[in-house]
C-alpha cells in the first residue's frame, strides 16, 4: 500500500496536476484572506462567485452564453500559453509573447479593416507579424547572445506604442471612441466565422472556430515537440546547446526558429481574440496587455505541457471572468483582478512546489538507487517523463 | 592506553534503496600512516568518504577518533576532529592569491582588518616545513596545477588537521609533479600526519602507501600491506578477477592517409591568444595516433578546430582526400566519430532517454526519421537496444532509461556504441576513459584497437600516461599548442614523455618558410638517452 503511494508521488505526470492543484488552493486561500479582510460578510459568496463563474448566471441560456465568453477568451490565451510552453521547451523564456501578441493585434486589425482582406488572410498576416517579432528576439540571441528576456521586454513596449500609432489611422479608427472600427460594421468578412457554434452557446457570436481550432494548434505543437524529428532536434537544443552543437545541429537557426514560431503562436492569439468581434483595440491603452503575461501562469499552472495548457487556460480565464461578477456594492471594483492575478501569481510556484515535492521524496529515501546519477536541473526535465 | 588508530570506520553499513553502497566495511587509519582507499568507479569510495564526512549518516556502524566513539553530523564535524581532504578538483577562488586562499573562512582579523602578515609567517613556516613550495602573494589562475593542490594541502596544514585526505590526486599531474606530490605525503607522513589516500593507480599505493584497503561493490575485501602484495593481487581484488595490465594487439598495418593537418592554427577561447600553433600531421588507416600533454595545453581547442565546432584561425584539414574546413559539423561528421572530451557537456542530452541519445548523430537519417519528418519511435528503440546488447550498455530501464540515471561508466559506453557504430572512416576519442574504473578502462581500449584492425584511423587523445604508452601506435606530445615531439611509445619512457610533456624537450620543429615537419637530431639522441 506504502510502496503504490510513492511510486504515484514519483509518476511526473500526477506530480504535475498535483503541484497545479496546490497552487490553485493556496491562491485562492490567499484570494479569500484578503477578501475577509476588506469585508468578512461577503467573503465566501465572492470567492464561489470567482470559483464557478458562468454557473452563478441565474437563467441556463445566460449560463451558456457567459460559458461563450470565457472561452471565446480562453483560445487567444491558450495560444500565448503555447508561445511560451513551446519555447521553454527550447530552453528559451518567451516573455516577448504580449509583444507578439501586440504586433499580431496590429497586423491583424490594419489587415482586416484598411485592406478589407478576410478573416483566413488576417490571420496569417498577424501570425507573420508575431512570428517576424519572436525572429527578432531570436536573432539577437543567437548571434549577439542577447538574453531573450530583455529583448522581449523591450519589444513589448515598443510594439504597445507602435500599434497604438497604426491603428489609430483614420482607415481603422474609430473617429468617435478611442477604439478601432467594430469588425462587424467595418469589414464582417474579416470576422472568424462560427460554424453553427454560436448556436449551442445561446446565440453568442464571439464563440467561433477560434476555439476549437486553439485547441487543434495545441494537439499540434505537442506532436511536433514529442514525435517529430524537428522537435527532437529542438528539445534537444534546449536540454543541452552544446550537445546539439556537437550533434551537428544548427543551434543558432533553431533559437532563431523557435522564437519566430512562438512569435506566431501569439499573433495567430491576438486575431483569435480581436477578429472574433470580442472587443477592439483602445489606441490610448498605456499597459501591455495582460494576455501574454497570463499566458505564463498558464504554461507554469499546466504542467509546461501543451495539453495541459488547454485547462489551465481555461481555468485562469475562467477565474479572471468570475472576478468580474463579485457583488461590487461589497467590494471595490479593482478587487476581481486583485484576486484573479493573485491566483494566478501562485500559478506560478508550480515548479517550486514540484521542487518541494521531489525533495521531499528525495529525503524519504535519500536519493534513489543510482547513487552515481547526476542531480536533475529543473523541473522541465522532470516533466519530460509526463510525455512518455 | 593509547589508540593507535588515529579515525577508525567500524563495520560502516550505508543503504540506499535497492543497493548497498558500503556494505559492512571495516577502515581502520593508523596514526602516521599513508593508508590507500582502492575501488573501482561505484566500488563505494565515495559513500564511505561521504559518510566520514557527515554528509551522509551511516545505518549501522560507529566512526572513532583515537579509539573514542564520534558522531560526525555534517561537514563542519569533521573539521573540528581535524579532518582535511584535497579534492580532485580543486577548491579555490581564481582570482585570489595562495594566501587569501590558505586563509579563507579561518581569517584572524582586528577591528575588522584582515591580519595578513601573522598569516604569512604562519604559511611560510609551514611551506618549508613540508617542502610545499609556494608563492603565497601569487594569484591562483596564474600558477600552475601542481602548486594549485599544494596550495590545497596547505589549506589543510594551516588549520592544523590531522587527518589528510587526497582524492584521486595525481589525475591533473605531470609525472615530475606526481613524484614531487609522493615526496610531500612522505614528508607529511614523517611529520606524524595520517593520510588516507584515494585512488585507483596501483603504481603510486606501491610508491607511497603503507596499507591498503580495497572495496569492491560496497564491500570490504580487505586491507593488506602494500610492501607484501603484488599490484596484480591488488587488481585482483579491486576487480574480482585477473585484469590484463598489458593492453595487447598486434602490430598495426597503417594504410593510406585518412587525416592530413596542416599548419592549423585555433583562437582560444578564454585568453586572446592562439590555443593550437601551426600544428601538422596525419593519421593513417590502420593506426592509432594519440595526441599526449597535460590538461590545457591546447588539445581542447585542436579537437574543437579538427571536428567543426570552432573555425580556424589558418590552417588545411584533409578527411579522406577532401578539404573539409568549410564543411559543417554534420558533414565532418559523415567521415568522422567523435567521442568528446566532456560527456555530459557535449556527448549526451542527459535529460533525454538512452535511446535517444543513441540517435544523436543519426536521427535525421531514413534509418530513424520518416519523410514527413516524424520519428520512428519502434525502430529507435530495436537499435537502442541492439547498440546495448552489443557495447554491453548497462541501465536501469533500458532503453528508456534517462541518461542522467546511468553510471558514467556506462554513459560512456552509450556514446562510444554510438559512435563506433555509425559510418566513420576517422575515430576522435578524446580522453576517452576519463573517470572509468579499470574493469571499464580495458574494454575501452578493446574498443579503441578493434577500430584499427577493422581498418579505422584512431585519433586519440590523452592524459593518461599508462593509455599513453600502451594504446597508440604513435604519440604526439603537444605543449603549448605545438606538437613538439613525435615518440614511439615501443621506443620512449615514461620519463622522457614527461620531458616533453613539461616542455623541456623538443624534437620536432617547424619551418616557417617550408611549414614543414623536420625532425631534428635530438630524435637520436633521446632515443639513445632511453637505451642507456
Amino acid at each position: 500500500m506504502m510502496k503504490e503511494k510513492k511510486s504515484l508521488m514519483k509518476n511526473p505526470s500526477f506530480q504535475s496536476i498535483l503541484t497545479s492543484l496546490i497552487c490553485i488552493v493556496l491562491g485562492l486561500l490567499i484570494g479569500y484572506i484578503v477578501l475577509l479582510l476588506i469585508n468578512p460578510a461577503g467573503a465566501g459568496e465572492a470567492i464561489k462567485t470567482i470559483l464557478i463563474n458562468f454557473l452563478s448566471r441565474t437563467s441556463g441560456a445566460a449560463k451558456m452564453k457567459a460559458l461563450g465568453n470565457t472561452l471565446a477568451k480562453t483560445a487567444p490565451l491558450l495560444m500565448c500559453a503555447l508561445s511560451i510552453c513551446f519555447c521553454y521547451k527550447v530552453g528559451l523564456f518567451n516573455i516577448g509573447a504580449p509583444g507578439q501578441y501586440e504586433a499580431g493585434a496590429c497586423i491583424g486589425l490594419y489587415a482586416a479593416l484598411a485592406w478589407n482582406l478576410n478573416w483566413c488572410l488576417c490571420l496569417i498576416l498577424a501570425a507573420v507579424a508575431g512570428g517576424i517579432i519572436g525572429a527578432i528576439s531570436g536573432v539577437l540571441k543567437a548571434y549577439r547572445n542577447v538574453n531573450e528576456v530583455i529583448s522581449g521586454i523591450m519589444l513589448n513596449w515598443i510594439m504597445l506604442y507602435l500599434t497604438n500609432m497604426v491603428l489609430s489611422t483614420k482607415a481603422v479608427k474609430d473617429p468617435a471612441s478611442p477604439y478601432t472600427i467594430k469588425l462587424a460594421s467595418g469589414n464582417p468578412n474579416a470576422v472568424i466565422p462560427s460554424a453553427g457554434l454560436n448556436k449551442l452557446f445561446a446565440n453568442n457570436t464571439t464563440v467561433t472556430i477560434a476555439i476549437p481550432l486553439a485547441i487543434l494548434f495545441a494537439i499540434l505543437i505537442w506532436v511536433i515537440l514529442s514525435k517529430t524529428k524537428f522537435g527532437y532536434e529542438l528539445r534537444a537544443t534546449g536540454f543541452n546547446k552544446e550537445a546539439a552543437k556537437y550533434a551537428g545541429m544548427k543551434e543558432k537557426q533553431n533559437i532563431i526558429v523557435t522564437l519566430a514560431i512562438g512569435g506566431a503562436l501569439a499573433g495567430i492569439g491576438a486575431a483569435f481574440l480581436f477578429l472574433t468581434g470580442y472587443q477592439e483595440w483602445s489606441t490610448t491603452q498605456t499597459s501591455v496587455p495582460g494576455m501574454g503575461f497570463n499566458g505564463i501562469a498558464a504554461t507554469f499552472l499546466g504542467g509546461l505541457h501543451p495539453i495541459g495548457t488547454i485547462f489551465a487556460s481555461f481555468f485562469i480565464q475562467s477565474i479572471t471572468d468570475g472576478g468580474a461578477l463579485i457583488n461590487k456594492s461589497v467590494y471595490p471594483s479593482q478587487i476581481s483582478d486583485l484576486i484573479s492575478s493573485l491566483i494566478i501569481y501562485l500559478c506560478g510556484f508550480v515548479l517550486f512546489f514540484k521542487f518541494a515535492i521531489n525533495n521531499w521524496i528525495g529525503r524519504k529515501d535519500k536519493g534513489g538507487p543510482n547513487v552515481n546519477a547526476e542531480p536533475v536541473k529543473d523541473g522541465a526535465a522532470k516533466s519530460e517523463g509526463g510525455e512518455k | 592506553m593509547d589508540a593507535p588508530y588515529a579515525i577508525e570506520m567500524v563495520n560502516i553499513t550505508k543503504r540506499f534503496p535497492g543497493i548497498i553502497a558500503n556494505d559492512n566495511i571495516t577502515l581502520q587509519l593508523k596514526k602516521g600512516e599513508i593508508h590507500a582507499l582502492l575501488g573501482e568507479n561505484g566500488a563505494g569510495k565515495s559513500t564511505l568518504m561521504s559518510v566520514l564526512f557527515g554528509l551522509y549518516q551511516a545505518e549501522e556502524g560507529v566512526i572513532k577518533k583515537d579509539g573514542k566513539e564520534v558522531k560526525i553530523n555534517n561537514p563542519n564535524d569533521a573539521n573540528d576532529l581535524g579532518i582535511g581532504m584535497v579534492h580532485q578538483h580543486f577548491k579555490l577562488v581564481q582570482c585570489f592569491t595562495v594566501l587569501e586562499n590558505i586563509i579563507l573562512g579561518v581569517e584572524s582579523t582586528k577591528n575588522g582588518i584582515l591580519q595578513m602578515d601573522e598569516a604569512k609567517a604562519k604559511v611560510k613556516a609551514l611551506s618549508e616545513k613540508y617542502g610545499l613550495q609556494v608563492d603565497p602573494d601569487a594569484k591562483i589562475e596564474d600558477i600552475t596545477v601542481g602548486m594549485q593542490q599544494r596550495t590545497e594541502i596547505l589549506k589543510m596544514l594551516f588549520r592544523d588537521n590531522e587527518i589528510l585526505i587526497f582524492d584521486e590526486p595525481t589525475a591533473v599531474l605531470t609525472p615530475q609533479e606526481i613524484d614531487e606530490l609522493m615526496q610531500i605525503m612522505k614528508n607529511l607522513k614523517a611529520e606524524g600526519k595520517s593520510i588516507l589516500f584515494i585512488t585507483h593507480k596501483l603504481n603510486e599505493i606501491k610508491a607511497v602507501a603503507d596499507r591498503v584497503t580495497v572495496l569492491r561493490r560496497g564491500k570490504g575485501i580487505g586491507t593488506v600491506d602494500v610492501a607484501s602484495t603484488s599490484k596484480e593481487e591488488m587488481s585482483r581484488m579491486m576487480v574480482g578477477r585477473d585484469v590484463n595490465m598489458v593492453v595487447e594487439k598486434k602490430a598495426a598495418k597503417p594504410g593510406d592517409v585518412i587525416l592530413k593537418v596542416e599548419n592549423m592554427t585555433v583562437a582560444s577561447k578564454l585568453h586572446s591568444n592562439n590555443a593550437v600553433k601551426n600544428v601538422s600531421f596525419e593519421v593513417h588507416e590502420g593506426e592509432i595516433v594519440c595526441i599526449a600533454g597535460i590538461d590545457g595545453n591546447g588539445q581542447t581547442e585542436f579537437v574543437y578546430g579538427l571536428t567543426g565546432m570552432e573555425p580556424l584561425v589558418d590552417g588545411k584539414i584533409t578527411l579522406c582526400g577532401e578539404d573539409i574546413i568549410k564543411e559543417s559539423i554534420r558533414q565532418r561528421s559523415r567521415n568522422m566519430s567523435h567521442i568528446p572530451e566532456d560527456r555530459h557537456k557535449h556527448g549526451l542530452v542527459l535529460d533525454y532517454p538512452l535511446e535517444y541519445n543513441m540517435i544523436l548523430q543519426r536521427y535525421f537519417q531514413q534509418e530513424f526519421t520518416t519523410k514527413a519528418g516524424f520519428l520512428k519511435r519502434p525502430e529507435i528503440r530495436d537499435y537502442s537496444e541492439k547498440l546495448e546488447k552489443e557495447f554491453d550498455v548497462r541501465s536501469g530501464q533500458g532503453p528508456i532509461t534517462l541518461a542522467r540515471a546511468m553510471s558514467g561508466g556506462n554513459q560512456q559506453k552509450a556514446i562510444i556504441a554510438r559512435e563506433v557504430d555509425k559510418e566513420h572512416k576517422l575515430l576522435v576519442a578524446v580522453q576517452p576513459t576519463r573517470g572509468l574504473d579499470v574493469g571499464a578502462i580495458e574494454g575501452v581500449h578493446k574498443n579503441l584497437i578493434a577500430e584499427r584492425d577493422n581498418g579505422r584511423a584512431v585519433l586519440l587523445i590523452s592524459l593518461e600516461l599508462e593509455e599513453v604508452m600502451n594504446v597508440p601506435d604513435r604519440i604526439l606530445v603537444m605543449y603549448e599548442g605545438e606538437i613538439v615531439g613525435e615518440l614511439d611509445p615501443k621506443k620512449t619512457t615514461v620519463e622522457e614523455l614527461g620531458l616533453y610533456m613539461a616542455g623541456a624537450k623538443r624534437n620536432v620543429f617547424i619551418d616557417a618558410n617550408t611549414s614543414e615537419i623536420e625532425e631534428s637530431e635530438s630524435v637520436d639522441t633521446a632515443k639513445g638517452k632511453e637505451e642507456a
